[in-house]
Order: structure tokens, then sequence, then C-alpha cells
């Protein structure tokens, strides 16, 4: 636990504008969206155990905005670390990638460009993955399929 | 000699000598021409039959299983109905094929595998022509085949069949030096390209045994190029399923395919034919010099089931190889071939023509 | 709205390329994916993969399910280890409401684990001597399977898609006679193994067909999120029975097969070990399994997960699967992701079979053992 801590605070040293929670799960970092890559960086590069290993990209929609959620682990002591970016503008959702630093991002980031249409700044291959191009985006909470209607009594 | 009772001379001679009592010279030729076509054919499409029939039985018992066992006793009928159900299915003709090459192909390679078989001696006085050349006849007209599998490949349109054929092309061309040279060897050896000949040179004593170890090596370097030959076994990349679908056959239905189906099971049967021929003494049975009572006792068993057992043996063990080994890759094959069976074969052939001036194998 | 999605046009291929589809229905592909691969003769220029031929949506329609709906699409993804991907689900709903599960059902869900594991990687060994034409691994791979499917059915009724896990246990009892058999499969199996090495790993062919086959170093492992024996075969340290055990692994001896190769014959190598490994984990799990202990805790009727985030990580046969879930509070998930192995393990094809030949990206294809419906969800 103290080396922990140990860690926890030198990450918040190199990243000076990251809020910080530590009662959840995993030790959770969160960054403005426009910081995201360089914050990526940062792990990636850490020098005691350095987050080599993009475990899990994901996005959740909150409906007033959408967090990107990355579960990062370094495979040297099996740390691992939770960063998220909150996307406010629903309708324009932008990111940069982190593809550069974790190839599997590439594909996990179509993937939720496929589902949010979230888009990714400089990604090498922003094409829709399992859907057509003119279908709508699934995984947002305000998605309505035309075509099959399936409502379920929530 | 007890040989001559099983012989098959004086029925053919005897059919010979009526047909030209009842017809002129030039009529009986051509009733005799038409009465052999028709043998060979039932034979051949029974035979192949057969062996697709025995096929499936082989690898069932390699793979754990009983195989077909429903249609006739044992599942004999098993192929007369896939066959029937081939004949009865839809010829799909494919959009910008090539129509006329198309159809052509077929034809080709079931030919060259119908024409290697009219030199086959299948026991004694059972032999539709002793060439001369005989083997050579026989190399030459069985490598007609891969025109066949190229024009096949090509007019299918197909790029699955393109690279399937292809593959077979580059195979077949390869291995055919090899084929052709170990049975060089037995030429070698018995100083004649006549299969009647080279079987009866075999009658004290099988090639295999009187020619030991550069003969065994022939023998063996045979067996897998001529595996390679007919696409079969760890060889079979010109139709690899996993990679190429069906590769030069892709594109066929119906009966089209089963002749295809066909010509490579006759191919298969011809290639055990002639290792059976050249190296185990066709028809001739098992003979050891100087034991006169078991050479006797073996000369009762008729010289048809001889060449058939043999011939099925070697049979087995192409089939043996295609259901235990994994399929090599085509620049692997090539190697094999390029580095390491040809110097061979042409080591041995130097080998086998120093034993034979020497007089080094048994007599 | 295809010009707004697709922001600029990606040029994935030139005019005058051999393109040959391999897919969607492909013998070699094991399901529908499809690969677009540019050959230059038989060299492999590059090669698009497509997927989404059976994307069902899973995430979405576990969006208003239940948690114990949920579980029944789990068995839906990797469908060979339906077993592990419903305990990922279970242990993440567990451990968001503090249940103790007893130990009885820590014991017989990693002995169904660790079956599912052999039965997963007897499939594939099966599939992949296939794949590269030796045709009679098949039977033998299915003979051996269908001992554990026999288990499987006698406990639950069902062998492929059990949906024996719920949230808090078992939903029933096993067979009385699960013990029994077990220990008899694993002595069954144990005499089997040599024909395995015998038809297959000691072939000399085998060899030139996967030696130094798809080279995959640990670095391009780790960066392309390789998991499970396909990135243990490159020396990726990344089994999360040890990094992160979950259930009973912490209290069970076995060590994590690692290859450094990298190459086909590696990834090989490391199944073939696990499915020994497996065995030996069997044994100890077997011989110590408590016979009273009941096979479920006391759960309410209606789960309602607290509202936060929850994260399990369990590895199947083909690597991690992490099951994401956010809660609102309500009794289905607000949003639940599944991090799948196989989505991860495929993307890396294209590197290792750039320069090789068809035959070797099947066979790469083959080691690296792809579940297409885990891949699209």
């Amino acid at each position: 636990m103290e080396k922990n801590n140990e860690f926890m605070e030198s990450v918040s040293k190199a990243i000076p504008y990251c809020a910080l929670r530590q009662d959840t799960q995993y030790p959770e970092l969160i960054v403005p969206a426009g910081k995201l890559h360089e914050a990526a960086e940062v792990l990636k590069n850490y020098k005691e155990h350095p987050f080599d290993y993009l475990v899990s990209l994901t996005a959740v929609d909150h409906l007033e905005k959408f967090t990107m959620v990355y579960h990062l682990e370094s495979t040297h002591t099996h740390t691992m670390i939770v960063l998220k970016a909150d996307l406010e503008d629903r309708d324009k959702a932008k990111i940069d990638t982190v593809s550069d630093l974790w190839i599997t991002a590439e594909f996990h980031e179509r993937e939720v460009f496929d589902l949010f249409g979230i888009r990714f700044n400089n990604h090498p291959d922003l094409r829709r993955f399992f859907l057509e191009d003119d279908y709508g985006y699934p995984l947002r909470k305000d998605f309505k399929d035309e075509v099959n209607i399936i409502e379920y009594p929530n | 000699m007890i040989l001559d009772i099983y012989s098959f001379s004086t029925l053919t001679s005897s059919i010979d000598n009526s047909l030209h009592n009842m017809m002129s010279p030039w009529m009986a030729t051509l009733t005799e021409f038409v009465l052999v076509g028709i043998v060979f054919l039932l034979f051949y499409a029974l035979l192949g039959l057969f062996l697709v029939y025995l096929e499936r039985k082989v690898c069932a018992v390699i793979q754990n299983r009983i195989g077909p066992n429903r249609v006739g006793r044992w599942g004999i009928f098993q192929t007369f109905a896939d066959f029937i159900k081939l004949l009865m299915k839809e010829l799909i003709t494919i959009k910008h094929a090539d129509k006329f090459l198309f159809n052509l192909a077929p034809f080709i390679v079931i030919i060259a595998s119908f024409m290697a078989m009219a030199a086959l001696p299948f026991a004694k006085g059972l032999q539709a022509i002793d060439f001369n050349i005989g083997i050579f006849y026989v190399i030459a007209v069985s490598s007609l085949g891969v025109v066949g599998i190229l024009i096949a490949g090509w007019s299918s349109n197909s790029k699955y069949s393109l690279i399937g054929a292809m593959r077979s092309g580059a195979q077949i061309i390869s291995y055919e030096l090899s084929v052709g040279l170990s049975l060089l060897a037995i030429v070698i050896f018995s100083g004649s390209m006549q299969l009647s000949t080279i079987v009866e040179s075999q009658a004290d004593g099988w090639w295999i045994f009187k020619g030991h170890i550069p003969a065994f090596i022939a023998f063996v370097l045979y067996l897998i190029t001529a595996t390679a030959e007919i696409n079969r076994g760890p060889f079979d990349l010109a139709e690899a399923e996993s990679e190429l679908t069906a590769g030069f056959h892709t594109e066929y239905s119906g009966i089209k395919f089963a002749f295809f189906f066909l010509a490579e099971y006759m191919n298969m049967f011809i290639v055990s034919a002639i290792a059976a021929t050249l190296f185990l003494g066709g028809w001739m049975p098992f003979h050891i010099g100087g034991w006169e009572g078991f050479n006797q006792i073996m000369d009762y068993i008729p010289s048809i089931l001889w060449f058939f057992g043999k011939t099925f043996v070697v049979i087995y063990i192409i089939m043996w190889f295609k259901w235990t080994f994994p399929r090599l890759r085509i620049d692997q094959m090539l190697n094999l071939e390029w580095k390491y069976l040809l110097p061979l074969n042409l080591m041995n052939t130097v080998i086998i023509s120093f034993v034979v001036l020497m007089g080094l194998y048994f007599k | 709205m295809s010009e707004e999605t697709v922001e600029k046009k990606i040029i994935l291929k030139e005019e005058d390329d051999y393109i040959v589809n391999m897919g969607p229905q492909h013998p070699s592909t094991h399901g529908v994916l499809r690969l677009e691969v540019c050959l230059s003769g038989e060299t492999v220029n590059y090669m698009i993969p497509h997927i989404g031929y059976i994307h069902r949506g899973i995430e979405k329609m576990a969006e208003s399910d239940t948690y114990k709906q949920v579980i029944h699409l789990t068995d839906r993804m990797d469908y060979l280890s339906s077993h592990i991907n419903n305990e990922a689900v279970c242990l993440a709903v567990e451990e968001a409401l503090g249940v103790e599960v007893p130990e009885r059902v820590q014991y017989i869900r990693a002995i169904l684990d660790e079956l599912t594991r052999i039965a997963s990687h007897n499939l594939w060994w099966s599939a992949f001597g296939m794949d590269l034409g030796a045709l009679t691994t098949f039977f033998y791979g299915m003979r051996d399977r269908e001992k554990i499917l026999s288990i499987f059915e006698e406990s639950f009724g069902s062998r492929l898609l059990h949906s024996f896990n719920t949230p808090g246990g078992l939903l029933h009892d096993v067979h009385p006679d699960f013990r029994k058999h077990t220990l008899e499969y694993v002595k069954y199996f144990r005499k089997k193994l040599p024909d395995y090495k015998n038809l297959l790993t000691d072939n000399v062919i085998f060899h030139n067909r996967t030696i130094g086959i798809g080279v995959m170093d640990k670095k391009m492992a780790i960066n392309y999120g390789v998991t499970g024996p396909s990135g243990r075969g490159s020396g990726f340290s990344c089994d999360i029975r040890k990094a992160a055990p979950y259930g009973i692994y912490d209290k069970v001896k076995f060590k994590e097969i690692l290859y450094h190769e990298g190459d086909s014959f590696a990834r090989y190598k490391v199944r073939m070990d696990e499915m020994v490994e497996s065995l030996n984990i069997l044994e100890q799990l077997v011989d110590n399994m408590p016979e009273e202990g009941g096979f479920t805790a006391k759960m309410k009727p209606v789960i309602k997960l607290p509202e936060g985030e929850y994260y399990q990580r369990v590895e199947t046969a083909r690597g991690e699967l992490g099951v994401y879930i956010v809660s609102k509070g309500a009794k289905y998930p607000y949003r639940i992701k599944f991090r799948s192995p196989n989505f991860s393990n495929l993307f890396v094809l294209n590197t290792l079979s750039k320069g090789g030949i068809i035959a070797d990206l099947v066979a790469i294809c083959g080691s690296l053992d792809l579940v297409i419906p885990d891949i699209d969800r």
C-alpha cells in the first residue's frame, strides 16, 4: 500500500492537471480531454514500471457527456491504472488517438468510433468496424433503431 | 509350368481367333478395339468407385471411425449412390469462364489417366498393348494430365483455381524428373523398357530384393515423388482445402467434378501399379531362387491376384501418407524436390549403373 | 451521413492488386471472418480483416437485461470457453455486492474452468491440424473433447453453452458422479497425450510449417495486446490466474507456461503444455474439493449493483477477458463492456503474415486460435 501511495504521488507530480481517485477498484486518473495523449504518454513511459499494456479502451455514454475509459497495466508489476477523460460535446466528440502509443488502441478506437461516434484525431484508419457507414451509433443512450424496434419496458 | 494355368493368353487368343474366323481382318481388329475399350471403361469406372470406397474405409480406420456403413452391407454401394448423385447434379456454368476450355479440361485429365492404363500388365497375358517402350509411354502419357489441370485452373475464372493450377503445374513438372529417374533404376537393372520383359526378369526375385540397397532407395524415392505427382497426401497443395478451398476444381460441379475426382484415384492406381510392376514383380509370384517347393506353392496363387495384391499394398501406403501427414508448403515442396530428391536420384542412378556394370546385384 | 462519419477516404488497396477473398465462408477462418489478402504470386503483401458478420450487439442487449440474463449472453461470445465467460460476470457482480462465495463453489468453478480450457485446446488442436492438412488430428481431438462434454452434459444438461454460473454460485448442484468422472477423465487424457505428440508435435513437416513462422516478439505482443497462449508463446507473462488471481487460483500450485520464440510452434507448445498443466490443476482441485458447503451463497432475488464501476479480468482459453460494468444502481447494467481476447489477438495477424505465403497465413491464423463470435460480440 505504501508503495502504491508513493506511485500515486509520483504520478500526480508527473501529471499535475489530473484528478486522482483512490477509493475505486483501481486508482483512477481523470484528465481533461485535450491533455489525454500527454498523460497517456507519461504513463506509457513511466520510469519505474511503464504502463506498456493497454488492457481495454472504451467509452461510456453518461447522457450529458461521454467518458473515455482506458485500463492500463504495467506488465512488470501487474499494476493497473484507469485513465479517464470526459468529452462534453456529444455531437462533435473528439479526442486524440493513443494508437501511436499502443497499437492495439487503433482497433479499440475504431470500435468506439463505430458504436459511439467518437472521433479520434490522427487515427490512421478510422472506418466503421461492424456496421455500415449510414447506421447510427448504437451504444449511445439516445440511439433508436428505426428498422428493428425492440423496446424493453425499462 | 503351373503359371500357365492362370495365363489369360489362351482366352485372349481364342477370342482373337474366333473373331478372325467370323469377319475380315480389319473388321476383327476394329471389334477388338471396341471390346477392349468397353472392358477398360467398365474396369476404370468400377475400380474408381472401389478406390473411393477403399479410401473412405482406410481413412475411417486411421481416424477411429466406421466409415460408410448404410448403403448396402458395409456400405459398399455408398460410392455408387454418390456417383448417381453426382450424375444428377446441375452442371453450373461460370460467368466469364472460357466455356470451351472449361468443358475440355476434365476430359484431358481423365483421358491422360485412361491412356496410361493401356500399357499396364494386369496378369500374365492380360495387357492391352505391350510397347517396347512401355515405361516411357506411361510416364509420357500420365504427365499429360497437368495440361488439363492448368486449363481447368485458367478457364474457371477464379483466383483460387488459378493459384491451385499454378501450384499443380510447378509441382508436377518438378516431380516428373524424379519419377522418371527412379524408374530408370529398374530400366538399368532389367535392361529393358518393355513392361512384360521387366516382369519376366523378376521371375526369380523382385527387383526390390535383387537390387538390394539402390533399388530400395529408388523405390522409396518413387513412392514419395509419385505421391507428389498425383497431387495427393502431404503434397496436395493444388487442392489444399484449408488454403484454396478446392484448388483447380473449385468451380466444377456434377459429373465434371466427378471426372477430376475419378482421375485422381485412377492416377493413384496407375502409379501404384507401376510401382508394383517395376519394383515388386508385377503379376510375378513371390519366388526365392532355389526354393522349388515354396515357389510352386506361390505359383498356385493366380497372377492377377498377385498384381492387385501388390498394387493395393502400395495404394494403402499412399493413403496412409495422406491421412497422417500435414501438408507441405509450396516452397518447401519445391526445395525438397530440387535440393534433395533430384540429386539423390541422380546419385542413385550412377550407383545403380555401377552396380549393374560390376554385376553386384543378385542374379 | 457517410461523408460525415468517414472524414478522409482511406486508400487501402491499389487498383491492380491481386486480391483474394478468404471468407466469410472459408474453411480456415473458422467462422465468418473475411480476410482480403493481397498477393503477389503466393506471397502475402498485406491483409485487411473485415469483421462484423455476426455482430449481435451483446453490449447493447446487456443494457436492458438483468445481471442474471447477461450471463446467458456471455456464452455466445467465446462459445468454447463459455463457462469462463460466465464466471467473469459472476465474479464482477459478486465483488460489487461483496458476496462471499462458498469455497466448494470456487472449487467447482475452477474445475469447470480447467475442463473448459482443455476442451477448448482440444478443439483448437483438432482444427489446427486440419488447417495444416493433417486431417486425422480432428478426430483424435474431438474424441477426447467428447469426454469432457459428457461430464458437462451430465451435470448441466448442455454441452456447449451451459450458463451454469450465476451470481453467488451455481444454478444447481453438480452430479454426484462429477468428481469420479473428472478423475477418470484426467487419467484417460494423460494416456492419450502421447498420441498427440506422435501425430503432430513430432512431425517433421509440422515443424517445417510452424517453426519460425509468424514470429512475434514480446514487445509486439504487449503492444498489440495479444494475450493468452498466443501472448505467452512470445514470453509475455499475461496469465491472469497468476497476475490477478481470482476464485481459488491463489491456492493452486501451477506454473505459467512461457515460451520465448514467439513463432507458431511456440504458441502451439504453450497450448499443449497448458493442457498438461490444467490436468495438474484438476488433480489438485478434485482431491481437495469439499463435499459439503452448498452450491450457492445467499443472494437477493433481484440483484442491484451499487453505483460504481467494476472491472473483472479472467483468463479464458484464448486470453484475457475483461468485463467492465458501469452501474447506476439499477437492476440493469448501465454500460457493460467486454474486453474480448480474440478482438486484440486478431489484429496482429496482418503484421505477422506480411511477407509470408498463403500457407503461412493459414498456419498463423490457426496458431492464434481465433473464435469469431468473440471478436464481433
